[in-house]
């Protein structure tokens, strides 16, 4: 996604990124990012939440306007919830990121691309 | 609490799981910089997201054993309750996907071209896969997405991270 933000950029179409990993998102090199510190999975505001959306959204287009420089990152101001317990037990043996079925197909993924790329076609 | 640390944690939760090569994000030293050509009240909004949407009842786009999927596009004038996201890898303890409009916001890009703030919203979006090879999503992928934009007369974009 950073990827694609810098090639459009590059090509002269100005982006703004939205995303919840600002370890990742920074690590790349962005021109624009919203950042909110949310669980992965809403980068444009808290489910059924118009107004937060609304906000979010709208930080991102006052950003294009108002960026003057690249790897600009703005914070959205909401906390997801007072209780951050969610932060630690991401990633976690308590906690398996993704299910026993959605990692199954994540491992023959992860098979077919090393035989993709053994054979030179990734 | 600051934010998590995801390279951190992805790196000693699949460690600890055996998988001992760390996945090397992508990382550069320079940034690209265009501002806008015109007013945002003048531009139309291009939108990418990595959120794997697809129409109610509809199989996907996507074969989900393909490990090097293709960018493909949707009508930004899909009706937002007939969406959703196939994705899995998300934070399924402690959110959901049910609501497009917080990683898909058409609804509220819509409300922000009636309002004047934006002219008006691409004819289609965009669906990316997070590849495993940085090098497809830089050769194929982004190019793919350029090219669309193009042709839709995109001014500005917005990319949602899922």
């Amino acid at each position: 996604m950073s990827l694609a933000a810098r090639h459009l950029e590059a090509n002269g179409i100005p982006t703004v990124v939205f995303g919840c990993a600002r370890d990742i998102v920074e690590h790349c090199g962005v021109p624009r990012f919203v950042f909110s510190d949310f669980p992965l999975g809403n980068p444009t505001g808290r489910p059924f939440d118009a107004a937060m959306q609304r906000e979010v959204v709208g930080l991102g287009l006052d950003l294009l306007e108002t960026a003057t420089r690249p790897g600009t990152t703005v914070v959205n101001p909401h906390v997801w919830s007072p209780d951050p317990g969610w932060k630690d037990k991401i990633f976690s043996k308590e906690q398996p990121f993704l299910s026993e079925d959605a990692k199954e197909k994540w491992l023959r993924r992860k098979d077919a691309y090393r035989e993709l790329k053994g054979s030179g076609k990734v | 609490m600051t934010h998590v640390r995801y390279i951190d944690k992805t790196r000693d939760y699949y460690g600890n799981e055996g998988y001992d090569t760390p996945y090397r994000w992508a990382h550069f030293d320079e940034i690209p910089f265009t501002r806008p050509a015109k007013p945002l009240s003048a531009c139309r909004v291009g939108l990418v997201t990595t959120s794997e949407m697809a129409i109610v009842g509809e199989p996907g786009a996507w074969d989900e054993n393909d490990p090097a999927r293709d960018v493909y596009s949707m009508a930004t004038d899909t009706p937002v309750a007939k969406l959703y996201s196939q994705k899995e890898a998300y934070d399924r303890h402690a959110t959901t996907l049910a609501d497009v409009d917080s990683y898909l916001p058409l609804t509220r890009l819509a409300e922000f071209a009636a309002a004047g703030r934006i002219k008006d919203v691409a004819p289609r979006f965009q669906v990316i896969y997070s590849q495993y090879s940085q090098r497809k999503t830089l050769t194929v992928d982004a190019p793919e997405i350029l090219r669309q934009m193009r042709e839709d007369r995109v001014d500005v974009a917005a990319l949602t991270a899922v």
